[in-house]
């Protein structure tokens, strides 16, 4: 591992070094202290144990469902030189086909609902992962003709085309095959029922019962859901883990480098590259299965393009080419962008007594010409996506000078199913006391 | 070695290649062979057609016309990495390795056949620890290479960091690593200092007296006239003539065409 280049071992005593450079550890290290900054931030707007509790559950729940999605940008681009910033498409394709392949058969379906195939969940999920790789497919061929920005504008081109279709009241219900199904168009479409939220609706009652003299009943699913979640993220991190660390994952990083020199070295890019991308949106296809198809209700306007630039922001804090990278970046960009600036003005609300009302920007203009900041404070701070969108501009402009490989950027992973750097260290240290060459 | 004569031991044939770029005539008909086993110089002023050439045959670039044998089989047209598969390797006269790779890794890129490179085999339990086995003959294989190059001490640095004569040698020992029959060397002294260029020559030597044959663009003079069993002369998109180095340096038109002098 490459100390010199990692800014907190630098600063760590040495006894600690050895532990900081173990990348669970690292993983837990930052999301325990953003843990901790959120627990303070309950604490001082003074929530309950339920409070608490359902605030680290939102919290994680984005962390989770974020790292899956870094994960999958850095296999793409960190790994395979593929610029996918069509994230969000392949999202919407998983999400919608699982939707559609498990509403209930015509006839059988809740009046003023849409009707679907009534397939079984994990049938339907099944499908979803596979459309959305199978759209992967058709967007990564031209990717074997297209530079690496050429290819980034298809991707783009084709979750606005998935969500624009999506949206088009021609598809809102239709029938094909003697089927009648729809998209919902532009009013969505609800999605299956969250298999753990029914099961403490039903046979897990009892254990929702027991508790909710503590804490409040729904945070019992809450926190099953999202513990089931990073359970999916562990899997899809050995995954990639497994497909990284291999010749397969070599001749990604090859073609990540140099494609023309991969191809030289007899490698069939095209078709690596091809894999690569099919198994990444397979990955988001189910993503979007667990995230916006776990909130009940799914409609177009979930599926803009900010969503794919905010993942990418996880990348980009974290480092492109590092999956602990990805995991931290995700744990970063949630903890401060994403949801920070919410609890700002919570506690800004709080401790501060601000007077005065400012409902437009016009408003806190006035009053600022007036002497009082607290109008153009207060609007400011209303503007929670604004906010997000803005602090992240700075975050890119910061680290853009200061440290455009990101956190791990630099970092040394190595592509072989074994330990390539401790053979090679123990060869070179050998050499030495052999008095070989160097 | 031309004293062979009649005996096939053509490795590599160009035939007749034509390539023009827009209004320009690239190659207007270059016709060479390789002999197996030799190593062959490729020389010629520059704007001669040799890079052309050379991508050409590496299946960089398609022929407008002509046709290329390699081994006795066509692979006039073939993709780039069947070529390489097939044993006709390229190098780059701008070193092309993977910058953000190690040094080792770059290496353990190289062989084919990799059951690894097949995703399922990569993620699968059971077939995985095949792919892992593999991995170790591999890495030994690419120790050797490092240690045979003296670059063994760099295994575990970024290629991006090496110099550039250590970038040469790393192309060179990445391109063995194919087990080729044949290597196309673009330049391989550019940039490199005498003596490390006198360390690369003779490894080349070293190869070639085990049966390996090498077509190398240099535009070192003396390098290939002490070197080389053959020389193909290039001039203005043709080949000029073929012979040996004595040959080639008594013939007056390779000397004007170096000089810029008219010619025919």
């Amino acid at each position: 591992m490459s100390v010199q280049d990692d800014p907190i071992a630098n600063r760590l005593p040495d006894s600690l070094v050895g532990y900081w450079e173990s990348d669970l550890v690292k993983i837990g290290a930052t999301l325990a202290a953003v843990y901790l900054l959120y627990l303070i931030a309950g604490l001082l707007l003074g929530y309950g144990l339920s409070g608490q509790l359902n605030s680290l559950r939102r919290l994680t729940f984005l962390i989770v469902l974020y790292s899956i999605g870094a994960l999958v940008v850095n296999l793409h681009w960190g790994y395979s030189g593929l610029f996918n910033i069509g994230v969000v498409g392949f999202m919407a394709v998983g999400v919608y086909t699982t939707t559609i392949l498990t509403r209930p058969v015509a006839g059988q379906n809740p009046t003023g609902t849409l009707s679907g195939l009534g397939l079984p969940l994990p049938v339907a999920i099944v499908g979803g992962v596979l459309a959305a790789a199978l759209v992967g497919y058709i967007a990564a061929l031209p990717s074997l003709r297209l530079r690496d920005d050429y290819f980034a504008i298809v991707t783009l081109a084709f979750a606005e085309i998935i969500r624009i279709a999506v949206k088009a009241s021609e598809l809102q219900e239709f029938t094909i095959f003697g089927a009648t199904i729809g998209t919902g168009g532009g009013r969505g479409i609800r999605t299956y029922p969250n298999p753990i939220n029914q099961f403490f609706e039903g046979t897990g009652a009892p254990i929702v019962d027991a508790v909710s003299s503590t804490i409040d009943g729904p945070l019992v699913s809450g926190w099953t859901f999202v513990l089931t979640l990073t359970l999916v993220l562990v899997c899809v991190l050995w995954l990639i883990i497994r497909i990284v660390e291999s010749p397969f994952g070599r001749v990604l990083k090859g073609i990540r480098d140099d494609e023309e020199a991969t191809t030289a070295l007899g490698k069939n890019t095209g078709s690596l590259k091809i894999r690569s991308f099919m198994i990444g949106c397979g990955i988001l296809g189910f993503l979007g299965i667990i995230w916006q198809g776990s909130q009940g209700y799914i409609s177009p306007g979930l599926f803009v393009p900010q969503l794919t630039f905010f993942i990418w922001i996880a990348v980009i804090i974290g480092g492109a080419g590092s999956n602990t990278g990805s995991i931290i970046g995700s744990i970063l960009f949630v903890g401060t962008i994403y949801l920070g600036p919410g609890y700002v003005r919570r506690l800004i609300e709080k401790f501060i007594s601000l007077s005065g009302q400012a409902t437009n920007f016009p408003d806190a203009l006035g009053m600022l010409a007036g002497g009082d900041v607290s109008g153009i404070l207060l609007y400011t701070l209303d503007q929670t996506s604004a906010l997000r969108v803005i602090l992240t501009g700075i975050l890119l402009i910061w680290l853009l000078k200061r440290r455009p490989d990101g956190l791990f950027g630099n970092r040394r992973e190595m592509a072989s199913s074994i330990d390539i750097e401790s053979r090679v260290r123990d060869r070179q240290s050998s050499d030495a006391t052999d008095g070989g060459r160097e | 070695m031309s004293d062979l004569g009649g005996v096939d031991t053509q490795l590599l044939e160009v035939e007749s290649l034509h390539k023009s770029f827009g209004g320009i005539t690239a190659l207007g008909g270059v016709t060479f062979e390789v002999e197996s086993g030799t190593l062959t110089g490729l020389i010629g002023p520059n704007g001669a057609g040799k890079s052309t050439t050379f991508n050409i045959i590496g299946g960089m670039l398609q022929a407008d016309s002509g046709a290329i044998q390699f081994g006795g089989e066509d692979i006039t047209g073939e993709s780039p990495d069947y070529i390489a598969r097939k044993g006709l390797v390229r190098t780059f006269q701008m070193s092309r390795e993977f910058q953000n790779m190690t040094v080792i890794e770059n290496m353990m890129i190289a062989p084919t056949s990799q059951r690894g490179e097949s995703a399922i085999q990569s993620i699968t339990p059971g077939l995985r620890e095949d792919v892992s086995e593999q991995e170790e003959d591999i890495f030994e294989k690419a120790w050797e290479m490092l240690e045979l190059f003296d670059i063994d001490h760099l295994a575990l640095e970024n290629a991006g960091a090496l110099s550039g004569g250590q970038r040469k040698l790393l192309e060179l020992a990445r391109a063995l690593m194919l087990e080729p029959e044949m290597l196309l060397l673009d330049e391989p002294f550019a940039g490199v200092n005498p003596t490390l260029e006198k360390k690369l020559i003779n490894r080349i030597e070293r190869l070639r007296d085990k049966g390996q044959t090498f077509l190398l663009v240099e535009h070192d003079m003396d390098m290939i006239m002490d070197h080389c069993e053959q020389v193909i002369v290039m001039h203005q998109g043709d080949t000029l003539l073929t012979g040996t180095p004595e040959e080639v340096q008594s013939e007056e038109r390779v000397i004007e065409a170096y000089l810029g002098e008219n010619v025919e």
